[in-house]
């Protein structure tokens, strides 16, 4: 019976996935792409990787889906902003991916008979971290040095965004406007669903130690409802240049940086944690972070600044 | 006795879903395809979890209700604004 899932899911899998390449028109791929994440999100939960299920569902499907969906709407109509490409150009594309594909899918014949697993190991030392979640464990003790890069990406990121705007935009409000007034039934939503999201986002940042979740979920969860306040036009979205909301944006990695950098003051070694201290020390890394994904994913969607009659 | 009635509650609302999405395949024009879809939202949604709830521990079963109580909100929501916007009424 759970085979027979499986296989339905992963048929569903190539079909929705192909559906999206193939797709003519771009909102109709958007979306089927917005699916295809979910099922795929499903897929992560039979292999019992709970933690990159939620993160697939957020990051995956929900954040980059509704990048994509306002990508569309933006060049939809409007077609001197849509690059014709020739027909030999996608043939080109199509063949490289395909070769991208064959090589990953190739990986995994050529694996080593015996699987190199890790996971005894880092379960055998993880108590002494305080934390009752491997992948926590791994995110932040045994490999926190990828976690604190993976963070700054996100800034990197959002100033990438920030620089697209014109000079005499610059600091100024985001430009995502999708409804010109306020709209009054999605409001309902943004002044009901807030309170929920924000217990929820919390519970989930905090629980993230011992079971799935943590900062990146709990800041996602976060970031979509403060987006929905921005869309429904309950509250604006701030100036960039706002001081306040930099340093919320640096606040994580500059807690990060701070508690590695104390690493080298007591057990003599970068991001290492002092005796006794690794779960106290880890939690107040998760709340910062959680902070900062939140208000940097929001402020992606956002967009860059643009002037009120800019078009 | 409780299988039992986890088996019929469930086997019900995925009976609505079923219908909820021939329905939105087969009906012509957006609001009736939306009236198809909220079946499923509503009933069929609440009659899985009210299935499934016997199954659970209370707290468990909360969490489900709640679920189900946040999809019903968020789906009447969002029904409105796309029948509105297929209205063409526009964003008020």
């Amino acid at each position: 019976m759970e085979t027979a899932f499986d296989i339905v899911l992963a048929l569903l899998l190539l079909g929705v996935g192909g559906w999206s390449v193939i797709a003519r028109n771009m909102m109709t791929a958007v979306i089927v792409f917005i699916a295809y994440g979910l099922l795929l999100s499903l897929a992560w939960v039979r292999l019992h990787a709970i933690d990159v299920s939620l993160t697939e569902a957020a990051i995956g499907s929900g954040a980059t889906g509704l990048l994509m969906v306002i990508a569309a709407h933006k060049v939809a109509g409007d077609t001197k902003r849509v690059v014709q490409l020739s027909r030999g150009f996608h043939a080109l594309a199509a063949v490289f991916a395909a070769l991208v594909a064959i090589g990953i899918a190739a990986l995994a014949f050529v694996l080593p008979g015996e699987p190199v697993s890790l996971a005894a190991p880092v379960l055998a030392r993880l108590p002494e971290s305080g934390l009752g979640n491997p992948v926590a464990g791994v995110l932040f003790v045994f490999r926190s040095f990828d976690t604190l890069l993976e963070k700054v990406v996100l800034l990197l990121a959002l100033t990438g965004v920030w620089a697209l705007a014109r000079d005499e935009d610059w600091g100024g409000v985001p430009g995502l406007r999708l409804f010109p007034e306020r709209h009054s039934v999605l409001g309902l939503l943004a002044r009901t669903l807030p309170p929920i999201g924000f217990v929820f986002a919390i519970y989930m940042t905090w629980a993230g130690a011992d079971v799935p979740g943590g900062a990146f979920q709990g800041g996602t969860v976060l970031a979509a409802m403060w987006i929905l306040v921005m869309v429904a036009g309950v509250r604006k979205a701030p100036r960039v240049s706002s001081p306040l909301l930099r340093l919320a944006i640096v606040t994580g990695p500059v807690v990060f940086l701070l508690i590695g950098f104390l690493g080298f003051l007591t057990p003599g070694a970068f991001l290492a944690y002092p005796e006794g201290f690794a779960k106290p020390l880890i939690v107040a890394m998760e709340i910062a972070l959680t902070l900062s994904i939140a208000v940097i994913l929001g402020l992606l969607i956002a967009g860059p600044p643009k002037g009120e009659d800019a078009p | 006795m409780a299988d039992l009635f986890t088996i019929l509650a469930v086997t019900a609302g995925a009976v609505l879903f079923l219908a909820g999405t021939v329905g939105l395949l087969r009906f012509p024009g957006t609001l009736a395809r939306l009236h198809a879809l909220t079946k499923v939202d509503n009933l069929g949604l609440g009659l899985v979890v009210l299935g499934l709830m016997p199954q659970m521990g209370l707290l468990a079963a909360a969490k489900m209700l709640a679920v189900w109580l946040l999809v019903q909100f968020s789906g009447a929501i969002v029904t409105q604004i796309l029948a509105r916007s297929a209205r063409g009424e526009g964003e008020r």
